[in-house]
C-alpha cells in the first residue's frame, strides 16, 4: 500500500526531476568518482601502512615459530595487549553497525552520508579484533577445538558465538545498502575489468525495480532492529569474560552496561575521525557538513558523560567498600605503578570533553582532536581494566609481576591498527564511501516527513502516511 | 507428505524433517550438556576424594616439595608448580616468619574449571583438577579465573619441540595434576613424599578412617580464601591469617623467580 502512496507522491511533485525515486548519477558524480582522484599522499600512506602490516605479519611469524615466551606476559600477568586490543577493536566496531541501526529505525535524516563509512569500519574492526585472540592462544592452530569440544559454561564460548554472529550480520547489513549502489557503479566507465566484475557480483542483478527496492527496505529494515541486539550482547560478553570471574575489581556487575557504553563511545569517536578524513581526501565537504560532525559530537558528549558516570561509579564502589583485595588493584591504579596510565586516561578523557563541549567555534577540529584523544583513553581504559587485576600488587614490599609489553607484542598490534586503517582506506578508494541511493531517496523521505509533521498539528486532518512511509 | 511426481520438490519435507530433528538434537545436547554438569558424586561417601593436609607446625620451608615436584613432573625452567611462600610477621623482638607451602587447592567449586572454552580444564571424579594438553589451545583463561594464581603456561618452545606428556608440550597450561600418575598406582603424591618434616598428609578425603581425615578431626585446620566460595581441598593446620592473606593476594603473583640466563634468580 505504502509503495504506491510515496510513488504518488514521488509522481505528483512536480519540482524533482524525474529520477528522483532512482540514482541519480548526475548529482553523485563526486561520490562515484571520489577513489579515483586520490593524490599521492594517499598512496604514500598505502605504502608505509602496509610496511608497518608487514611487520606486524613478521612479528607474529616469529612468534608463531618461537612461542609465547617472545611476549611480555608472564605466569602472573598471563594476559596483556593482545586481549586489550580484543577488548578495544571489538569496542570500535559498535560505532557503526549499531549507530547507524539506531539512526535508521529512529529515521534521522542526516544519517544518509555517514552509514556506509560506519557500517564499513564495524565489519573491520571486528575483523582486527578477533584476530587478537589468535594472536594470544599459546596453540592457534587447535582453534577449533572451541568448536569441536567447546562448553557452553565458558564465557569464552560466549563470546566466539556472539561475536561470529555479529560479524555475519554486520557483514550482511554492508553488504545490503551497497546492492544498489554497486549496480550504479558498474555502469560507469572508466572501471576496470576486475572492480567491474566485483561490481557486478555485489549488485546480485539488481534492476531498481519498486519490489527489489521494497525488499531491499524491508530487509535493512529488519536487520537494523536484528542488529541492535546483537550488538549489545557482543560487548556484555566481552566485559562477562572479565565479570564471571571472581578477580578483585573484575568481578563486578557494571561491566555489561561499562563495557557497552565504553565501546559506542570509542565507535563514534573513530567515526568522526574516518569522516573528517573522508571529508578531506575526497572532497566531499558537501555532503559531509558541520552539522554531521556537529550531531555526532553530540551523541559524543552523551556517550562521554555516561564513560564519566559508570568510571566513577565503578571505582566510587570499589574504593569506598575496601575489601582488601580490590583496594590493593585499586590502589595500583590510582597510586600505583598503573598510576600514570589511569591518570592520563582521566586526563584525556577530561579535555575530550571540554573540547566537545566548546566545539562551537570549530566543530569538525574539535570534535576531530577530542575523538583522537577519546580513542587513546579508550585503549589506556581497556589497559588498566585488564592488567591490573593480573599484577595486583598487596602489602608493602611485595612486588607482583609486572607488565611491558615486548617489541613482538608492539609490532603485532602496530600491524593490527595498521591493517585496520589499510584496509579502511582501501573500501573507501573502491567502492562508494557515502550511500548514494540512500542520499538520492533524502529528498522524497523530506516530502513524506513534512507531511507526516504537518498531521501532527491539531487542525491538519488525520494522514495515511506515517513515518514508515518513508521506506519506499 | 508430497507427492514426489506432483511437486517435483523432493527434498521439500526432508529438509524440514532435518531442520525440526536438527533442532532438537541440538537443543537435547544443550540441555543435557547443563544437567550433567551439574552431576556429582563426589560427595557421597562411597566414593573416593584425595586432599592433603599441611600441617604449618611442621613445615619448615625446606622447599623439598617444591623441588621433587620439579623433578617428578619434569617442570620447565620458570614455572613451578608448587612452592612454599614466606611472610615475616612482626619486628625484632617479637618476629615470626611463617611458611605457607602451595599448591594447587583441587577446589570442589574449581573457578578454572568453571570457564575453561574447551573442557580441557577437568576435574577427575576423585576431585582432581586436571588439563588435557592435547586438547588445551593456551588461552589462559583459567589463569586470569584462577583466585590462588596456581596456574603457570608453557611459555618457552623447547628446540626439540612437543613431547609426549608426562613431559613438555608447550603453549598450553601446565598446574599441579596431584601427581595423578602416581596416586593411580597407589603411591603418595611426590611431595608428600618428599616432604623431610611429615608436615603433608595425603588421603581419601571421604574416609572417615584415612589419616588424612584423622588429622583435620582433631586439627582446627583452615583453607586459602575460605570465603570465595572455591572450597579447596588443601587444609592448613596452624595458618596465620595475615599471612595467609599476603600469600594469597601477594605471595600468589610471588611465585618464584626463576631465570634461564647464568646471572640467577632472585
Amino acid at each position: 500500500m505504502s509503495i504506491e502512496k510515496t510513488s504518488a507522491i514521488c509522481e505528483d511533485h512536480n519540482s524533482l526531476p524525474e529520477s528522483s525515486c532512482d540514482i541519480s548519477p548526475v548529482t553523485y558524480k563526486e561520490i562515484t568518482e571520489a577513489g579515483r582522484s586520490v593524490g599521492s599522499s594517499f598512496k604514500t600512506a598505502t605504502i608505509l601502512l602496509g610496511l608497518v602490516l608487514t611487520g606486524g605479519i613478521a612479528a607474529w611469524i616469529n612468534q608463531l615459530i618461537n612461542g609465547l615466551g617472545e611476549t611480555g606476559m608472564q605466569n602472573s600477568v598471563s594476559w596483556g595487549i593482545y586481549i586489550t586490543n580484543f577488548v578495544f577493536f571489538i569496542g570500535i566496531s559498535h560505532a557503526g553497525t549499531l549507530i547507524s541501526a539506531i539512526l535508521r529505525i529512529s529515521n534521522a535524516e542526516w544519517r544518509r552520508p555517514i552509514t556506509r563509512a560506519a557500517e564499513a569500519i564495524t565489519v573491520l574492526a571486528l575483523i582486527f579484533g578477533g584476530i587478537q585472540i589468535v594472536f594470544d592462544l599459546g596453540k592457534p592452530e587447535r582453534l577449533f577445538n572451541v568448536l569441536i569440544s567447546g562448553r557452553l559454561g565458558s564465557p569464552m564460548v560466549w563470546d566466539v558465538i556472539c561475536v561470529v554472529v555479529y560479524l555475519m550480520s554486520c557483514i550482511f547489513f554492508l553488504l545490503l545498502p551497497l546492492i544498489p549502489d554497486m549496480a550504479h557503479m558498474k555502469k560507469q566507465k572508466g572501471i576496470s575489468e576486475r572492480m567491474n566484475r566485483i561490481y557486478s557480483k555485489l549488485s546480485f542483478n539488481w534492476t531498481g525495480s519498486k519490489e527489489q527496492k521494497h525488499q531491499l527496505e524491508k530487509a535493512i529494515g529488519f536487520m537494523a532492529i536484528l542488529i541492535i541486539p546483537i550488538a549489545i550482547s557482543v560487548h556484555t560478553v566481552v566485559s562477562w569474560i572479565f565479570g564471571m570471574t571472581i578477580r578483585p575489581m573484575w568481578h563486578s556487575s557494571i561491566f555489561g552496561p561499562y563495557f557497552v557504553t565504553g565501546a559506542i563511545f570509542s565507535g563514534i569517536a573513530v567515526m568522526i575521525i574516518a569522516l573528517a578524513w573522508i571529508r578531506k581526501t575526497y572532497s566531499l565537504e558537501k555532503f559531509l557538513k558541520t552539522v554531521h560532525f556537529d550531531n555526532l559530537s553530540r551523541l559524543l558528549l552523551i556517550m562521554s558523560a555516561l564513560w564519566f558516570y559508570f568510571t566513577f561509579a565503578e571505582y566510587l564502589t570499589a574504593g569506598y567498600g575496601s575489601l582488601p583485595e580490590e583496594l590493593a588493584v585499586f590502589n595500583s591504579k590510582l597510586s600505583g605503578e598503573f598510576s600514570f596510565l589511569f591518570w592520563s586516561m582521566i586526563v584525556l578523557m577530561t579535555i575530550a570533553f571540554i573540547l566537545l563541549l566548546l566545539r562551537k567555534r570549530n566543530v569538525i577540529k574539535s570534535s576531530v582532536i577530542a575523538s583522537l584523544l577519546i580513542v587513546i583513553g579508550m585503549w589506556l581504559e581497556r589497559f588498566t581494566i585488564i592488567i591490573p587485576t593480573l599484577t595486583r600488587t598487596a602489602e608493602e614490599g611485595y612486588k607482583a609481576g609486572i607488565y611491558y609489553p615486548t617489541m613482538t607484542e608492539s609490532m603485532i598490534t602496530a600491524g593490527s591498527l595498521a591493517g585496520f586503517i589499510l584496509f579502511f582506506m582501501l573500501f573507501t578508494r573502491y567502492f562508494p564511501v557515502i550511500s548514494m541511493w540512500e542520499m538520492s531517496e533524502a529528498k522524497t523521505a523530506l516530502n513524506i516527513r513534512n507531511k507526516v509533521m504537518e498531521s501532527y498539528l491539531p487542525d491538519s486532518p488525520e494522514s495515511e502516511l506515517t513515518e514508515k512511509s518513508i521506506e519506499v | 507428505m508430497f507427492d514426489k511426481e506432483k511437486t517435483g520438490r523432493e527434498s521439500y519435507v526432508t529438509r524440514r524433517e532435518l531442520l525440526k530433528t536438527g533442532g532438537s538434537a541440538v537443543a537435547a545436547i544443550v540441555a543435557g550438556n547443563a544437567v550433567l554438569r551439574r552431576t556429582d558424586a563426589e560427595n557421597s561417601s562411597e566414593s573416593v576424594v584425595f586432599g592433603i593436609a599441611i600441617d604449618l607446625q611442621k613445615c619448615y620451608g625446606c622447599n623439598s616439595c617444591s623441588v621433587s615436584c620439579k623433578s617428578e613432573n619434569n617442570v620447565p625452567l620458570g614455572n613451578f608448580r608448587s612452592w612454599v611462600s614466606q611472610y615475616n610477621k612482626g619486628t625484632y623482638p617479637s618476629v615470626k616468619r611463617h611458611f605457607i607451602p602451595r599448591m594447587c587447592n583441587h577446589c570442589e567449586n574449581p573457578p578454572c574449571v568453571k570457564v575453561c572454552p574447551t573442557g580441557a580444564s577437568f576435574k577427575r571424579e576423585d576431585g582432581i583438577v586436571l588439563v588435557d594438553k592435547n586438547v588445551c589451545i593456551g588461552c589462559r583463561y583459567c589463569m586470569s579465573a584462577c583466585p590462588y594464581g596456581m596456574r603457570s603456561f608453557m611459555w618457552k618452545k623447547d628446540k626439540s619441540g612437543d613431547q609426549p606428556y608426562p613431559s613438555r608440550i608447550f603453549g598450553v597450561v601446565d598446574k599441579c595434576d596431584l601427581c595423578y600418575h602416581r596416586i593411580d598406582s597407589d603411591i603418595t603424591p611426590s611431595c608428600v613424599n618428599a616432604c623431610p618434616a611429615n608436615a603433608r598428609i595425603f588421603g581419601n578425603l571421604n574416609d572417615k578412617e584415612s589419616e588424612v581425615s584423622r588429622f583435620k578431626a582433631i586439627h582446627p585446620v583452615s583453607t586459602l580464601m575460605p570465603d570465595s566460595g572455591t572450597k579447596p581441598r588443601i587444609f592448613y593446620s596452624g595458618l596465620d591469617h595475615e599471612a595467609a592473606h599476603v600469600s594469597v593476594n601477594a605471595g600468589a603473583r610471588m611465585s618464584p623467580v626463576e631465570s634461564d640466563s647464568d646471572s640467577g634468580g632472585e
